[in-house]
């Protein structure tokens, strides 16, 4: 199927009336301006993208609009705890014994997680494992550098996961870019983008760090104080805008669960 | 027939200690294969934590009926072939609704947890489930077919389809059990007993790193958490078949507990030791080994 480029201007989203996001100290963020980031885009010619007609296996022809059919374009709303304060206790409980990480390596600290499944390291004994896919996974680690490239998939992985999800950050370049300041291609800071519960600052930290790390996200969510899911829905704009500002070729839904 | 209504108790203990038997059962099995590998594996009571987290999660999407039936399906399976095989022979509290010919129906509840799945995990639309139902379906068939065979072969050789006169006839000490009486129907149901416990060398439908999980790769939430529950109800409620049929059953618990925990092993021993099978090896890895132990036992018995 033959494609023809289209280029067109894209409004982004008013942000009227959001509160300003705090950083881990407590400072605030500098706000997005509306309109800060209009700007020409060029669609991929991607033909799986295009509206097209579909017959399907009782021979009726339909027509489908991927972006708008095969996902969901309803955002994500802030989902209250358990009503009874022993009862989520208990769940913090076993969701801070219980944390499954997607396996997605998305830089080059991934390599510092692969050791904590072997021997030496073990992480199965405090309880943390590795599932293959998003929707069974509690915990992103982004390790390492990001670039705008995979922030995209990152996005749309954390997105699937289901609440209360945690984020991690591995490594000084989700922290503040890492060597990284001053790369063309990669994010700074991992903040902006998803909620970050812990840092684990070094470049590279052992794999001692990330145990360290992982006990300290388990006193976080024992105190009920991960709520990084909720905190997204909350500040949803402000995150869509700031992912908007640095991804170009932004062909997919604003929310894809 | 009056139906006893203090059935209904009964079973639900029965389905109470077999479930936490069963949860503990997993971790302890899971520790010792992390042992194998000189790790020193999760928690006893890893397993607990998982199902409440995943039962406890807040949010869980749904992809249609049958994706949402899909685990109903399994726990059910897992539930009704344990509620309709004697689990304590000559116990009145834990016989359950086992009758005449329940050898039957409890064939058919060994496969239809698998058939459930296949439709809820098809509904998901994720190529990955896809590719896990296709391997799954073809692996349990093969290793369902020795099986049959070897439950035919018992029920010929005691002219009876239920289980609890079978276990009745073992009862006269250990050279009466099927797997002296009977060995080659034993050996056939063994090895298939390998195919659908889900463990190496067998298990590459799950193959959690390569084909991401298979046919569970959409279920999340309270959904994974049913499949859970079944995971710790299912193997054990189909080593109670195994053991009822072929190793004598059990009179009490402490026995009930012990042979569970033998049969068990067996899986896991061979599966420590030995590296996983392809889907196309291991279908005709059954039909070469397995199977025609099946048929001659039919033949010679």
């Amino acid at each position: 199927m033959k494609v023809e480029l289209e280029s067109r201007i894209v409004e982004g989203p008013e942000v009227v009336g959001v509160e300003p996001a705090l950083d881990l100290q407590g400072k605030a963020l500098p706000a997005v301006q509306p309109g800060a980031y209009s700007r020409t885009v060029t669609l991929m010619p991607r033909a799986e993208l295009e509206r097209r007609m579909v017959k399907g296996p009782d021979g009726v022809e339909f027509e489908v609009e991927p972006l708008r059919d095969y996902y969901c374009e309803a955002g994500p709303t802030v989902m209250p705890a358990a009503y009874l304060k022993i009862v989520e206790d208990l769940f913090n409980w076993a969701r801070s014994r219980s944390i499954w990480i997607l396996g997605f390596g998305t830089g080059c600290g991934a390599i510092e997680m692969r050791p904590l499944m072997t021997p030496r390291f073990d992480a199965y004994r405090f309880g943390i494992q590795w599932r293959p896919t998003p929707r069974q996974a509690n915990l992103f680690v982004i390790s390492g550098y990001l670039s705008v490239k995979t922030l995209k998939r990152a996005i749309r992985c954390y997105e699937q996961m289901q609440n209360p999800k945690y984020v991690v950050g591995l490594g000084s370049c989700t922290i503040n870019g890492g060597m990284y300041w001053d790369s063309y291609n990669t994010i700074k800071r991992l903040d902006d983008y998803l909620p970050v519960d812990v840092y684990i600052a070094g470049c590279m930290p052992r794999p001692e760090a990330l145990l360290q790390g992982f006990e300290d996200l388990k006193k976080l969510i024992r105190a009920g104080k991960a709520e990084g899911a909720n905190q997204y829905a909350e500040r949803f704009d402000w995150y869509k805008a700031n992912q908007k500002q640095i991804i170009h070729d932004w062909d997919m839904p604003d929310y894809n669960w | 027939m009056p139906f006893d209504w203090m059935k209904i108790p009964y079973a639900l203990l029965t389905l109470f200690i077999v479930f936490n038997f069963g949860m503990l059962l997993n971790a302890l099995i899971q520790k010792i294969g992390a042992r194998v590998g000189r790790r020193y594996g999760v928690p006893i009571w890893q397993n607990y934590a998982d199902l409440i987290k995943n039962y406890g999660l807040r949010s869980s999407i749904t992809h249609g009926v049958m994706y949402y039936l899909g685990p109903v399906f399994r726990l059910t399976g897992g539930v009704g072939l344990l509620l309709f095989v004697p689990t304590i022979y000559g116990s009145e509290m834990f016989s359950n609704l086992s009758f005449a010919g329940d050898l039957i129906l409890a064939l058919y509840f060994v496969f239809f947890g698998t058939l459930g799945m296949a439709l809820g995990a098809g509904e998901s639309g994720h190529p990955n489930a896809a590719i896990g139902i296709t391997r799954g379906l073809s692996q349990v068939t093969a290793a369902e077919l020795p099986f049959a065979l070897a439950v035919f072969s018992v029920a010929l050789q005691y002219q009876t389809f239920s289980i609890t006169d079978i276990v009745a006839v073992q009862q006269a000490g250990f050279t009466s059990w099927t797997l002296f009486t009977n060995p080659l129907a034993v050996a056939a149901a063994m090895l298939s007993f390998l195919g659908s416990m889900m463990r190496p060398p067998f298990d590459v439908v799950l193959a959690p790193q390569e084909i991401p999980i298979g046919p569970p790769t959409e279920y999340h939430s309270s959904y994974l958490a049913l499949m859970q529950t079944n995971r710790a109800i299912f193997p054990i409620a189909k080593i109670v078949l195994y053991m009822s049929l072929f190793f004598g059953g059990a009179a009490s618990w402490p026995v009930f507990f012990l042979k569970v925990f033998a049969i068990y092993m067996v899986s896991v021993l061979v599966g420590v030791a030995f590296p996983r099978f392809r889907v196309e090896q291991s279908i005709r890895w059954f039909l070469i080994w397995a199977v025609p132990l099946g048929v001659l036992s039919i033949v010679l018995v």
